[in-house]
């Protein structure tokens, strides 16, 4: 046993040098949807032509994630818009201009860059036949039709800045109006049943709609021009990178954003595929992007996975022995100690993960503590519960021996829970393996990645690439488990009753 | 020698041994008989210092039991109960050696303890190795007796060691325990509600009801001198097959 606990030990250490190898100097963020993705991706090529140091942590999350991280310094630039500073990191200071951000920003050593080329704003979109035929080109147009029906979508609906204030704002008369899932109203749109829908000006589904935006004549909707938030020290520690992916400023129309959504999400191609392509066109340069066959994603992605399950596991197994140990041993105690381990259980995973983020930012550490916290309590029970049905008989029995009573939870009572506490780790081995999918959210990697852009860019194929191997994984490790049975369980409690009693 | 004096023990406000005295002489076999609930397990687990008295000393061979004197004295203590109480991950080998080895005995040691244990108590050489579940309900209490003597201690406590037997295997095994507690020469202390066996064991019987021994004495003076009707009740209530015989005779000579 002891062996086997080495081994089990040194592989674990083995794991962490792997992953923690040299430090990149340069990391760059992205949010959880395409068009974040791409930028940043272009600006990870762009940098890595200068600098071999640089890493993309790709889909981390939302706005919270990327800020918080920003701030940090776990990610040292990310694409981000205008608006969703002033109406959401800096909510309720309304913020006007590019001037008050960047000196909102100074307080947190952030630095703005100038607009890329586009903006990504709220707007209303209508097929561009229809448009067209009623000569319609900006909102104020839609006065005129007062019996045209209008689909949105269900935030934009209730947000003050949605419907409500536009509506106000152009003293819109029309009442025909329905909130509706964002991915419906396209094809709601196309068929005829509403005839306006609100979308993002660089949707990649204008294009594919055959849609039109219509101008925003009274600048109702604030503003989202995409820029990049970086780090001021990235001046010092990398100019040369931040150089290269400075020059993106004015870069990207919103026509060419537009483009490269379409070429992801529609036509299916890699984010670093349309990166290189856009860098190779508007730089005349080559790029190298990794691009990997499906056995080498599966082999890193696997390996990552391991990394989180296997130290979390591992740190749980170390704790909730001794904890269910000390919960029979005291049961008053006991009380409180299954309580606490019961009530973490119930936290939401995800809402655990994001609350880890500000006190070890992202990555595998906040990764590693979470599923660490979920892997206690079915351990700790079953510890609990194996010594606690131990046949009072058989308790008194050893007590009546001599035996002290760490002789007899050694020789007795944790050989009798054995069995139990065995089951107890893997069940938790099965509840980390599938947990560890979140692990993506936060830039720890691991089968999430995949499900996580399967999502985003609605592909089962992508969302398979993950789910799959996370199913077979926890199949082999509960086999794994089962065979170990054999050295753990003692043989006195596999075998059944060779003679009838009597 | 055992020495209890003023020993009493409540459960929930129940008073389970009230105010009992009591001395179990050395060398010899004494019963302790009485209905269930009676409070005859709850003095034999007072002994073995399992459960603490709420008041009152025991003294084992002039050694007070207490906290600190308690694994000392259990380790001259051979202790044996109904279930048996073997543990189910160990072989009967292991069962039995399990307190030597801790104890740090030499492997040819504990062999040669093995062996005689096994003469003793009339069991087959070949089942030590196997484990309770492989063995039969007789041959598990007599691996229990065996750990019980192991380390050859001069005390034997027995809770109904042969409760849960078939009648064939139970008179196998009484008879086999008589031989083996004179030939040890130990001080015998075993519980038991079934008149016969106490008849068969005892030097001494101590009739015990509601955690109060009612008389001490022979069988002959629990039969013929009864301190108390329900000491004649407790006996006259056990059937025996002998009758019927002779119900059924009385029958016929009254025809």
């Amino acid at each position: 046993m002891r062996k086997l606990l080495n081994r089990i030990l040194s592989c674990t250490l083995l794991l962490a040098l792997f992953s923690c190898g040299s430090a990149p100097e340069v990391k760059i963020g992205s949010k959880k949807f395409t068009e974040s993705v791409t930028l940043a991706e272009i600006a990870a090529q762009l940098a890595g032509k200068v600098d071999p140091h640089v890493k993309h942590l790709r889909a981390l999350g939302g706005t919270r994630v990327l800020w918080d991280a920003l701030v940090k310094g776990d990610v040292d630039l990310y694409p981000e818009y205008t608006g969703t500073i002033t109406e959401e990191i800096f909510a309720g200071r309304h913020l006007q201009g590019d001037r008050e951000i960047r000196e909102a920003l100074v307080k947190y050593n952030i630095v703005m860059s100038n607009s890329l080329g586009f903006s990504d704003n709220y707007a209303l979109g209508m097929k561009k036949s229809l448009a067209e035929s009623l000569h319609i080109t900006a909102i104020s147009d839609l006065k005129k039709y007062p019996d045209l029906k209008f689909g949105f979508s269900n935030e934009f609906m209730d947000r003050a800045d949605g419907w409500p204030g536009l509506k106000n704002a152009y003293q819109l008369p029309q009442k025909n109006v329905e909130g509706l899932e964002h991915e419906l109203a396209y094809r709601a749109l196309a068929s005829g049943a509403i005839a306006v829908t609100d979308l993002y000006s660089t949707d990649a589904n204008i294009r594919y709609y055959h849609l039109i935006t219509l101008k925003d004549d009274k600048h109702f909707f604030p503003e989202y021009k995409a820029v990049f938030l970086y780090r001021a020290q990235l001046e010092k520690t990398a100019p040369k990178a931040l150089k290269e992916m400075l020059k993106l400023q004015g870069m990207i129309p919103e026509t060419t954003m537009v483009r490269l959504n379409k070429l992801v999400k529609i036509d299916g191609m890699s984010e670093n595929q349309v990166a290189s392509d856009f860098i190779r066109k508007h730089f005349g340069t080559r790029t190298d992007f990794e691009q990997m066959t499906f056995f080498q994603r599966l082999f890193l992605r696997t390996k990552q996975h391991l990394f989180l399950v296997a130290i979390s596991l591992f740190a749980a197994i170390l704790i909730s022995i001794p904890l269910g140990i000390m919960a029979f041993l005291w049961p008053k105690s006991g009380q409180f100690i299954l309580g606490f381990v019961g009530v973490i259980q119930t936290i939401p995973s995800l809402a655990l993960i994001v609350f880890m983020i500000p006190l070890l930012g992202i990555g595998n550490e906040p990764a590693i503590v979470a599923l660490f916290l979920y892997s206690l309590l079915p351990i700790v029970r079953n510890t609990h519960s194996g010594l606690n049905d131990i046949a009072r008989a058989i308790r008194e029995s050893a007590e009546a021996l001599g035996l002290s009573a760490p002789a007899r939870l050694r020789l007795v009572e944790l050989p009798l829970a054995s069995r139990s506490i065995l089951a107890g780790i893997k069940t938790s081995a099965v509840i980390n393996i599938g947990t560890a999918t979140l692990g993506a959210l936060i830039g720890a990697g691991g089968y999430g990645q995949p499900i996580l852009t399967g999502i985003r860019l609605n592909d089962v194929g992508l969302i398979l690439e993950g789910a799959v191997p996370a199913a077979a994984l926890a199949l082999l490790v509960q086999g794994l488990f089962e065979l170990l049975e054999i050295y753990f369980v003692p043989k006195g409690l596999r075998i059944k009753s060779e003679i009838a009693n009597g | 020698m055992i020495r209890l004096e003023n020993i009493s023990k409540s459960f929930n406000g129940t008073r389970a041994l009230k105010n009992l005295s009591l001395i179990v002489p050395s060398g010899r076999t004494t019963v302790i008989i009485g209905p269930s609930g009676c409070g005859k397990s709850t003095l034999i687990r007072v002994i073995v210092g399992l459960i603490k008295p709420d008041s009152g000393t025991i003294h084992i061979n002039d050694n007070l039991l207490d906290r600190s004197s308690v694994r000392e004295l259990r380790r001259n203590i051979g202790y044996v109960i109904q279930e048996g109480g073997l543990f189910p991950h160990l072989t009967a080998a292991g069962n039995i050696s399990l307190m030597a080895k801790y104890l740090g005995w030499k492997n040819e040691k504990i062999r040669d303890r093995l062996r005689e244990l096994c003469e003793l108590t009339k069991f087959p050489r070949d089942g030590l190795s196997r484990y309770p579940v492989q063995l039969s309900g007789g041959q598990n209490q007599r691996v229990s007796l065996m750990r019980a003597l192991m380390l050859d201690p001069d005390t034997l406590l027995l809770d109904e060691p042969l409760g849960a037997l078939d009648p064939l295997i139970r008179y196998e095994l009484q008879t086999d325990l008589k031989e083996i507690f004179r030939s040890l020469k130990s001080t015998v202390l075993l519980v038991t509600h079934d008149i016969g066996e106490a008849a068969f064991f005892g030097d001494t019987i101590l009739m015990v009801r509601d955690g109060e021994i009612l008389q001490k004495g022979t069988i002959q003076d629990l039969v013929k001198h009864p301190a108390d009707p329900f000491v004649s009740h407790f006996i006259m209530t056990q059937r025996s097959p002998m009758e019927f015989l002779e119900s059924s005779e009385n029958e016929k000579i009254a025809e």
